[in-house]
Formats: C-alpha cells, structure tokens, sequence
C-alpha cells in the first residue's frame, strides 16, 4: 500500500530500547539462538490465544462440578492441564478458594510472577511498585480502590506468587446463578476476580 | 492502580519481542525462569529506589536491562556488539526510504 509522508523522507527511526532489542534479535538469530519465527509465534500466543477467558473456563467448571473443585484445590496444575492448559509459568500452580471466612489475593512482590497458561500476561497495575508494596501492607485499602468492599468478618489473605508457585483465586459463585451453563458462568468470572482484586460479576 | 479497562498486552511492539526472546531463550534451556525472575527483580529493586515503577514502559526498560546483562554475562551478546548493531539499525532506519522495509547493510 502506497504511504507516502513527506515528513519522513527516512523510515521513522523506533525508540531506543527498540533498537536495543533489535540489535540483541540480530545478534542473537546470527548465532542461531533464536529463530524470528518462533518469536512471532510467542506474539501471537500470548496477544491472542492465552488470556483470562482460559482461567474462566477453570472457574466455571469447578463452580459446576464438585469431583472437578476437589481436584483442582488438590492439585492445580494437574486438574487444569486435563482442561488443556498446561505450559510456560505454569508448572506448579495453586488454586484458593474464597470463602464467606477468607478472601484470597494474589500478588508478586519481588517481579511479576503469574500463571500464564490461565490468565495470560499481566495487567500493568500487576507489575507495578504501587501494587506490589500496597497489597501486602495494606490490602483493605488497595481493593477499596479496585471497587471490592468485603464485609468486617471476612479476613483477606495475601499470596506471593514466586517463580516456583503461581496462584490463582477461585472466587465464590455469585447468587442466583442456579441452573446456569459453564458458558454462563464463564462469561461472569473477570480477569481481576481470580488475581482477588475484584468479585465476579452478578448476572443481570 | 486502576482496574480491569481492557488493555492491549503489549503496548509496544519492543515489549512483545524483548518478552518472547526472553521465553525463547528460556525454553532453549539458555537460563532457567528461577535464575531470570531472580535477576529481574534485582533489576526492579533497583530501579524502583528512586521513583515508583509504573508497571508499563519502565516495567520493560528494566526487563531490556535484565536480559542485556544476562546475555553479556554468558558471553553471548557482548555490550559492544549490542551497541555496534544498534547503530547499523539506527543508520539503517535513516537511510531506508519512508515506506521501504529496513534491512541492515551486508557486514
């Protein structure tokens, strides 16, 4: 497609860090270390095919199947790859469940650690210093501003997620959701309801 | 902090790629994830002292600086080997007609 702009005679030259990376891609596909194409592909993986509707659908089905619940607070990383997701930053992953006694929050205080194959890359706030210091110190305070008020009696429990062991918050079904389909279901479990930074959302 | 507004993954083209390298050296056993998150939030911790990190450009500008170290400190990707190709690409992009696709010159 013709793109003519006269006020770049020259290609538009990227931002520093992006000829960095372009300098560490060409040394590094040179030396046969990296392959272009396999770089893409991981684009196209995380941008595309792995997001947070897969951890919904692991919600979903542990809210409609008790054997499938009991497994999955059992062993995580077992009972969701029978679901098919299994892979990079996912191999130990631990599932905790909200209760009426206990909200659960998830967090990474030293990087970013997250369990990719269910929620995909993180959202920014993840990965930020804000978040990261506050979500210890004081949790209350950080889901206020996210919108959750819990009740008094609920304590909140926050976990670290490391390298080694990646959470994920089973949240408490909504009410009147009897009789809904793991579809349904699915459609009501939001990305921040299983990091614990929000509740799922209640059917119209 | 803000909260679940649909972003795009990755906001810029550069953060895709210094992240997929990143996975692909890692799956090619270059470094272990343990060994790279440990690294990293080396890197954070110290960025981080002076002024609060957004979680967005600066989140990757220190992921770059991890991954830059950990190549040069392999011996994979000597520091002066970055900056020499990072010029070509620069004299590359100044030199390509707007609208041509950049290539490096032959070396």
């Amino acid at each position: 497609m013709p793109h003519d702009d006269h006020d770049h005679p020259h290609a538009l030259l990227p931002p520093e860090p992006a000829l960095r990376v372009k300098a560490l891609e060409t040394i590094l596909t040179r030396k046969g270390l990296i392959d272009p194409a396999a770089l893409d592909e991981i684009i196209d993986t995380y941008q595309n095919k792995i997001g947070p509707q897969n951890g919904a659908r692991v919600v979903a089905r542990a809210w409609s199947d008790p054997g499938f619940k009991a497994a999955l607070l059992q062993d995580a990383t077992t009972a969701v790859a029978d679901l098919g997701y299994y892979g990079r930053q996912g191999e130990h992953m631990v599932v905790v469940e909200n209760t009426p006694e206990q909200h659960n929050m998830v967090v990474c205080t030293l990087c970013s650690c997250y369990p990719w194959p269910l929620l995909g890359i993180p959202p920014g706030w993840y990965k930020s210093d804000a978040y990261r210091a506050r979500a210890v110190r004081e949790p209350r305070k950080v889901l206020a501003e996210f919108g959750v008020t819990l009740p008094a009696e609920t304590a909140v429990r926050v976990w670290d997620s490391t390298a080694e062991i990646r959470y994920l918050v089973l949240p408490m079904r909504p009410e009147r959701t009897d009789g809904l389909s793991e579809d349904a279901l699915a459609a009501l479990v939001s990305r921040d309801s299983m990091i614990g930074t929000g509740l799922p959302k209640v059917p119209s | 902090m803000s909260s679940s507004a649909p972003e795009p993954v990755f906001e810029q083209p550069w953060h895709a790629q210094v992240f997929a390298m990143t996975v692909a050296l890692n799956e090619a056993d270059r470094f272990g994830w343990a060994e790279w998150a440990s690294r990293f939030a080396d890197t954070l911790k110290r960025r981080g002292l002076n002024r609060d990190l957004d979680g967005g450009d600066d989140y990757f500008h220190a992921w770059l600086e991890t991954l830059e170290a950990l190549l040069a400190d392999q011996g994979e990707a000597a520091p002066r080997d970055v900056q020499s190709l990072r010029d070509a690409w620069e004299e590359a992009y100044l030199t390509t007609p707007h609208g041509r696709p950049v290539q490096l010159r032959q070396q």
